[in-house]
């Protein structure tokens, strides 16, 4: 991880028009990825972690959907002005993505040669030819064995953890800057999950790649992220190092999180602490912090209005009344 | 526990499903989900049932509860045989045994409300003539499980659609309590559920053990939910157990080499411990459960197998009072 800022997200507002309102599904997000980072989003469903990405390499369906502010700067160019032939040389090759369900982000009527090879044509300028034999460096590269026979069979003949694997070797084929990964793991059993998060580990530090990691599980980020944000209702409560976030969580979602997860290696005893109510429906959210229903810190200015993000010593920040200012003031 | 009294003893229970390639054609394969599972519940306890997709907890559950025809085996409740139980002998028994599923979204009828939901257990009882209760009794009774697992009684008429996962979650619970059950099969109840209701749903599971006396057969794949919910926990790896000790002896002194992998990859909210953590990263995936092999299941993942385990299937035994595992690295072979 160097100290060169490779992406920079500023205030980034993503809504959805819907009939019952405008979803602020994205609410304001702001956060900066390094060059070989991994930055881990951790958030509930709903939380906007996904849309937040696809905002960021132009996959929202516009309408309904609609970026209502903010820059998406990758190497200081906003993605979000750009023409959508410049987009195409960015998406897929210098950032790429990977998604949750290895089955549907896979066409199944085509070949894993086919749909390997059209991207590496298309990005990197090699010949049918060179990008084959560059498909199966990366597929060996990815744990696939024999991948000189299994780059011609189509996905239904791969498992889910092989199926995922292909879309990693797919996804690191141009050698990008940045991944994205959305819930890699998630639809993928324990052993397996262990398995794919040590091959991306291994590869996107070999490879020198920055992976931005999206998922609601607390202990994948433990393992995998240097850095970590939380988001709740659109917007991003805490961010820090990831040792910080676990030792000195801010953010009483953050610190709720970490106590509501029944822990491996701890005795658990009575009952499982437990944040109370449910996330809120993002329709029409007033200007207040999301979480005061159901905060167990609340106090009458959070019913009011929106925290402030409040810095701490070592790069990390919360959104929370509690440590701002004006709070005491008020 | 110091009494035993069994509730629920399986013996033998196999589930085998035909694998037809045309329509009249007789099944050739089959596919063996559960070949051969042996476990007792004991009374008032939570039998944790953990394992990875395909390997058969689902299909246990199911076959217990009569849902599928199992191939071969019996399941006992209070000493009935279910599976050579007739109709109205296992609508009955039935009154014991409930069941909560996965998918909340799926295991309630869209075009009925949630009063309706929870008291249609009561009402099939009364039709059978095996319950008397009032409409007005049947009311009552609605809203006070709807109170019991937090739902505010004024949500008796609304849809299904108009709740949250986890709230929906709830009315499947209440569904299950309807009858004052003795058992409850939870197919993975908590998976589909955000992190924030997940606990919220386990400490419900919990408060209602502690209140009724519950006894659970309780499914999941996350191995920290089922350490936080159970008693006992067995293991399954492709259609049988492999081990099956007291919660707290098996995490921390797991004796099977799959359980010692899938303990060592499931990740730990720490980022302390994860850096420090030794992992056992198994090759290869689970394979199909589509032949019979001769020996261990498990012997082309394991890391410790020897040349008997390809040969010879190794039996479930005891090796420490109350720990019991499936693997010739603590037991000869007869």
């Amino acid at each position: 991880m160097s100290d060169e800022v490779i992406l920079q997200v500023k205030d980034l507002k993503t809504y959805f028009t819907v009939d019952e309102g405008v979803v602020k599904a994205v609410d304001g997000v702001s956060f900066e990825l390094h060059r070989g980072e991994t930055l881990g989003i951790v958030g509930e469903s709903g939380s906007g972690k996904s849309v937040t990405n696809l905002s960021i390499i132009n996959l929202i369906p516009m309408p309904p959907g609609k970026i209502a502010g903010g820059q998406v700067l990758f190497h200081g160019k906003d993605m979000l002005t750009m023409s959508p032939n410049e987009i195409r040389e960015i998406r897929g090759n210098k950032i790429s993505m990977i998604f949750q369900d290895p089955m549907t982000s896979l066409n199944p009527f085509l070949r894993i040669s086919t749909q390997m090879v059209e991207t590496i044509v298309l990005h990197q300028g090699l010949s049918k030819e060179e990008s084959k034999t560059k498909a199966i460096e990366m597929l060996k590269l990815a744990g696939i064995p024999a991948p000189e026979k299994r780059i011609d069979q189509y996905p239904h003949q791969f498992s889910g953890g092989m199926r995922q694997r292909v879309m990693i070797a797919m996804g690191l084929s141009c050698n990008p800057e940045i991944l994205i990964a959305d819930e890699p793991t998630s639809a993928l059993d324990v052993t397996i999950q262990a398995q794919i998060l040590e091959l991306m580990q291994e590869l996107t530090r070999r490879l020198g790649t920055a992976v931005i990691l999206i998922t609601h599980s607390l202990g994948v980020v433990a393992g995998m992220c240097n850095t970590i944000c939380v988001m709740y209702a659109g917007r991003i409560v805490e961010r820090g190092r990831t040792e910080e976030i676990f030792e000195s969580p801010r953010h009483p979602y953050t610190m709720g999180l970490i106590r509501s997860v029944p822990r491996l290696d701890q005795e658990t005893r009575g009952r499982l602490y437990s944040i109370p109510g449910q996330p809120p429906n993002v329709i029409d959210l007033p200007d207040c912090c999301p979480f005061y229903p159901r905060c167990d810190k609340v106090m009458d200015i959070c019913k009011k209005k929106y925290p402030p993000t409040v810095p701490f010593e070592k790069e990390q920040s919360a959104a929370c009344w509690l440590y701002a200012k004006e709070a005491q003031n008020a | 526990m110091p009494d035993h009294e069994i509730l629920l003893d399986v013996r033998g229970l196999k589930m085998h499903f035909p694998i037809r390639t045309g329509f009249f054609s007789k099944a050739k394969n089959f596919i063996y989900a559960v070949d051969g599972v042996d476990f007792q519940v004991r009374k008032g306890e939570t039998l944790g049932l953990v394992g990875e997709s395909g390997c058969g907890k689902s299909t246990t559950a199911r076959a217990i509860a009569q849902l599928y025809k199992p191939t071969a085996g019996e399941v006992y409740l209070n000493n009935l045989d279910l599976t050579k139980a007739n109709g109205q002998e296992l609508l009955a028994a039935r009154k014991n045994m409930q069941m909560v599923f996965q998918d909340p979204y799926a295991s309630l009828n869209p075009r009925m409300t949630a009063g309706d939901i929870i008291a249609e257990p009561v009402r099939i009882f009364k039709k059978n003539g095996l319950m008397e209760a009032s409409k007005d009794e049947i009311d009552d009774r609605v809203e006070q499980l709807m109170e019991k697992v937090g739902l505010s009684r004024f949500f008796k008429n609304r849809y299904p659609h108009e709740f949250s996962g986890g709230q929906r979650q709830r009315i499947g619970i209440a569904r299950a309590l309807a009858l004052n059950p003795e058992l409850i099969l939870c197919d993975e109840p908590v998976s589909a559920l955000d992190v924030s209701i997940q606990s919220q749903i386990l400490n419900l599971f919990r408060d209602l053990q502690d209140e009724f006396g519950l006894t659970y057969l309780f499914i999941a794949h996350d191995l920290s939910v089922i350490k936080y919910i159970s008693t006992r926990v067995a293991v399954m790896y492709l259609g049988l157990i492999v081990e099956i000790a007291d919660a707290g002896d098996l995490y921390k002194n797991p004796l099977h080499p799959y359980t010692e992998a899938l303990l060592s990859a499931a990740p730990i909210p720490d980022p302390k411990i994860e850096a420090k953590r030794h992992r056992i990263i198994l090759t290869g995936d689970v394979p199909s459960p589509d032949k019979q092999r001769p020996g261990c299941n498990f012997y082309d993942r394991c890391p410790k197998h020897m040349d008997i385990c390809k040969k010879v299937r190794p039996a479930l035994k005891e090796t420490e009072p109350g720990h019991q595992v499936s693997c010739f690295l603590y037991h000869k072979p007869e």
